[in-house]
């Protein structure tokens, strides 16, 4: 099995240009890769489009921000997709003062139409948001009496994701509550770079609890321990 | 007669409409509190849609483990038996009705059974999350909510005027008064909570309201 590269932190966000659709795993920080973020922010790499299920917190009373809320804060990105930025004040003001574009995504919807992408399929037809302005501008398609929106796949430049346990070929295992949109995001961007607490050898996982295919996967980073 | 409001009422009745092994999605925030009210012999199989399926309670101190957590991104616990899931599997359990039900808050919630919690046009845009998919998708979804708002009004409508979370999925509505089954365009009233009575409720609540026969007083304690 052919082994990936193993690049610093720096080096792999450096493989993200100006104008990428950047899809980083995590919900409310649980499951996105931290040194990459710290990097990504170092670099202040500009004019991204974030898809992400949440921007994390940003209290702006205290100043308090975790994971990629110091980023949003610096206006790396241009356009936001999540599904939730209610714990985030900074993204909120940006959107109402119409400095950054936000799109809202029913989370189910969001995972599909990441999945979508990854597995080569157009769209999927969902019951959800029929009737709410979701569905607006939307096609709605009636099969057997039922009613359904019909999502468009959601496909990236480059998806950062964190990993617990990744062979030196790419495959991928999870920790915990922290899988959530990482799986979904590593079948769906062109460069998928994995920031993964442990590192092993080839021949190290058991092949049934891999949970990611090391085909997805173009780089590997070592997370800080 | 004064209205008190009582969460705990809420989270009370809406706990005794469960069975033995029934998979439930409990919202953040008032619908969480519904765990901790779920009868003697009842376990419930609660499902997080972050990713697992068998949510416990939050951890003794000391005892947080960062990569688990629940939907409000709260440090909390896997029961014996849970499993972990990525976000489609998740959702894909939740509208493909293997949740139960889901019980969710309420900004407005209408006699059609539309309910509205996710937006306040203006000043309050948080998104969406999971909700109008656990709506959509969980064979029943129960609206909790006290029954008036801080200024004395009724949550209750005939009409949402708020973007809608999902049109015409609510089955039951519990307040802090009383419960309602959303049925045929209005809101019949099952049941009325000690100390208050048929006819406050009645002449409180800004919708049409049919009293079951079977409507009864129920002591919540």
């Amino acid at each position: 099995m052919l082994a990936k590269p193993i690049v610093t932190a720096e080096q792999a966000v450096g493989l993200i240009k100006e104008g990428d659709v950047v899809m980083l795993g995590g919900f409310m920080g649980c499951g996105s890769p931290p040194a990459l973020l710290a990097a990504l922010e170092k670099k202040g790499t500009k004019n991204l489009t974030l898809v992400c299920n949440d921007c994390a917190v940003h209290n702006l009373k205290t100043g308090e921000m975790t994971f990629v809320a110091p980023l949003v804060a610096k206006k790396q990105f241009k356009k936001v997709i999540a599904t939730h930025i209610g714990l985030n004040g900074e993204i909120q003001r940006q959107m109402n003062a119409g400095e950054t574009e936000v799109l809202l995504v029913p989370q189910g919807t969001l995972a599909e139409r990441i999945r979508a992408a990854g597995a080569g399929l157009g769209g999927v037809l969902t019951p959800t948001g029929v009737g709410t302005e979701v569905q607006e501008g939307k096609k709605v398609i009636d099969l057997d009496g039922k009613r359904y929106l019909l999502e468009t796949g959601l496909s990236g430049d480059v998806a950062l994701i964190r990993a617990k346990k990744a062979d030196k070929a790419g495959n991928c295992t999870y920790d915990k509550s922290g899988r959530n949109f990482n799986p979904l995001m590593a079948m769906a961007c062109k460069t998928v770079i994995v920031e993964a607490d442990e590192i092993v050898e080839i021949g190290q996982l058991d092949p049934e609890v891999v949970v990611t295919p090391s085909v997805v996967v173009t780089h590997l980073v070592q997370a800080k321990k | 007669m004064e209205y008190v409001p009582s969460k705990e009422n809420i989270a009370k009745r809406i706990a005794r409409f469960f069975k033995n092994g029934d998979v439930v999605n409990l919202g953040i925030g008032l619908p969480t509190l519904v765990g901790n009210y779920v009868p003697e012999g009842v376990e419930l199989i609660l499902q997080s849609e972050n990713g697992f399926m068998g949510l416990g309670p939050v951890p003794e101190a000391g005892k947080e483990d960062p990569m688990l957590v629940n939907a409000g991104g709260s440090c909390v616990t896997i029961q014996p038996g849970g499993c972990f899931f990525d976000s489609a599997m998740s959702f894909a359990i939740i509208r493909g009705g293997h949740v139960d039900a889901t019980v969710l808050g309420v900004l407005e919630v209408d006699q059609e059974g539309n309910l509205a919690n996710y937006k306040v046009p203006g000043k309050m845009v948080p998104g969406m999350g999971g909700a109008m998919d656990l709506t959509v998708g969980a064979k029943k979804v129960f609206a909790a909510t006290q029954h008036f708002d801080a200024k004395g009004n009724s949550k209750l409508l005939r009409k949402c005027k708020l973007p809608l979370t999902a049109a015409h999925e609510v089955d039951y509505v519990v307040t802090d008064i009383g419960l309602f089954e959303v049925k045929n365009g209005a809101f019949v009233l099952k049941e009325y909570f000690k100390p208050y009575t048929v006819e406050y409720i009645l002449e409180k609540t800004d919708a049409d309201i049919v009293v079951d026969k079977d409507c009864r007083e129920v002591d919540l304690g």
